[in-house]
């Protein structure tokens, strides 16, 4: 290396390390309070017991994912059996079966429209799936492959929209119709493992292997804030409901809430006695209550603004893998490696 | 080549000093005002997160309402 181009490198990385003690200092400026003390006059929320109203039987392997359908009825579920399906959860009834060519699957998703699922793992691709096609049977409509790793989690924005997480650390926005990548969201150093889009569509944030959470602007493509604090791998990641805040959860066995207009981290939802890391999460619908998914098989739930645990869930005998709340809030759905699904409320 | 990893490197570093200058720009809030919005938001919604409230059986899609009526 030329001395001029050390030179360089010497200055970029006084100016890297500059910037960030700015960043530092500019998010401690905003600290007039905590979450804590701004909710010290609230109560902490009652004891919460859900009880399990259905169990969705008919995996043979581990689950790993599920999503619900906006109609909050319908569920998609996607287990190493190499199967994806797709459940009435009031009825129990499986409306579709699908078997996947790569059994290896880690993630599924929901169209908002309820016409398409998709589904992708260790086959490094994404694939779409038409559930309303027109001789009734379903077909793979689309497989989305350029990943040069594992995909971790999907999201669709639209019928002809998807965002992928990859273990190449890596997002992608796809466009379904020619199968091609739209954009690359690239910055993070460690596999991406969970993303979620915002309310409003218009951002998503990802969590990664490198312990950050990304903010992503979907049209800009570009990072507009990224979140450090965790000391371990982040395995989920949503936003809270107003769509100001987001949550993430990590094998350092904590939840943590960083707000995106003050730009930090705001609480930790930590317990000594826990000590397993956090599999998955949602929030409830006024995102006052946090269910956590953890190693130990359980789901905690967490009472957003106190940071205390307010009831858990206990049903599963192995690995809770998956969580979500439907659209309407009436239910929230477990999906376990003991290859069952439950329905609680 | 040492050279190609030499310049490698630099647009890396280049870069991340971009990434870093973006991120420092965003325009902040006070935690007082994001702590309020979202405890706000809370309660305001609290009425309407069946998984807080509760859900008496009858309007619970889950559970089947308990009924005794003879056809």
């Amino acid at each position: 290396m030329t001395t001029i181009a050390m030179g360089e490198m010497e200055q970029l990385r006084k100016e890297a390390d500059n910037l960030k003690d700015q960043i530092t200092a500019a998010r401690k400026a905003m600290q007039d309070t905590t979450l804590q003390e701004a909710a010290a006059s609230i109560n902490v929320v009652g004891r919460v017991q859900l009880k399990t109203r259905k169990t969705l039987r008919g995996h043979l392997a581990k689950i790993y994912a599920m999503h619900w359908s906006t109609d909050s009825k319908l569920c998609v579920s996607a287990s190493q059996d190499g199967k994806l399906i797709v459940w009435d959860s009031i009825t129990t009834n499986k409306v579709n079966a699908i078997p996947l060519k790569s059994s290896w699957v880690m993630t599924c998703a929901y169209a908002p429209s309820g016409n398409l699922v998709a589904c992708g793992g260790l086959d490094n691709m994404c694939s779409i799936y038409n559930l309303k096609g027109k001789d009734g049977n379903v077909k793979v409509m689309r497989e989305l492959a350029a990943h040069t790793g594992y995909l971790s989690c999907c999201r669709f924005l639209s019928d002809s929209e998807i965002i992928t997480s990859s273990g190449d650390c890596t997002c992608v926005l796809w466009d379904i119709e020619t199968g091609t990548q739209k954009t690359i969201f690239a910055g993070h150093q460690g596999d991406c493992m969970s993303l979620a889009v915002s309310p409003d569509f218009k951002f998503f944030i990802s969590g990664a292997c490198d312990f950050t959470a990304k903010l992503w602007d979907i049209r800009e493509g570009t990072c507009r804030q990224t979140f450090g604090g965790h000391e371990s791998d982040i395995n989920a990641i949503g936003f809270f409901p107003n769509g100001n805040a987001v949550i993430t959860g990590s094998d350092d066995a904590s939840c943590k809430l960083y707000d995106l207009r003050a730009d930090q981290e705001l609480i930790t939802y930590q317990d000594s006695s826990i000590m397993c890391g956090v599999t998955s999460l949602a929030p409830s619908l006024s995102g006052r209550l946090l269910l956590a998914g953890y190693d130990d098989f359980n789901v905690n739930i967490w009472d957003t603004l106190k940071a205390e645990r307010v009831g858990v869930l206990a049903g599963h005998d192995n690995r809770v893998s998956c969580i979500g709340v439907s659209s309407d809030g009436m239910a929230c759905c477990t999906g376990s490696w003991d290859s069952f699904l439950k329905i609680w409320n | 080549m040492s050279n190609n990893n030499a310049s490698n490197n630099l647009i890396i570093a280049q870069r991340a000093v971009k990434q870093l200058r973006l991120e420092a720009s965003v325009r902040r809030i006070k935690v007082s005002q994001a702590a309020d919005d979202l405890k706000n938001f809370c309660l305001q919604n609290a009425t309407r997160d069946p998984l807080l409230m509760g859900i008496p059986s009858s309007d619970n899609p889950f559970r089947p309402p308990k009924s005794c009526s003879l056809f």
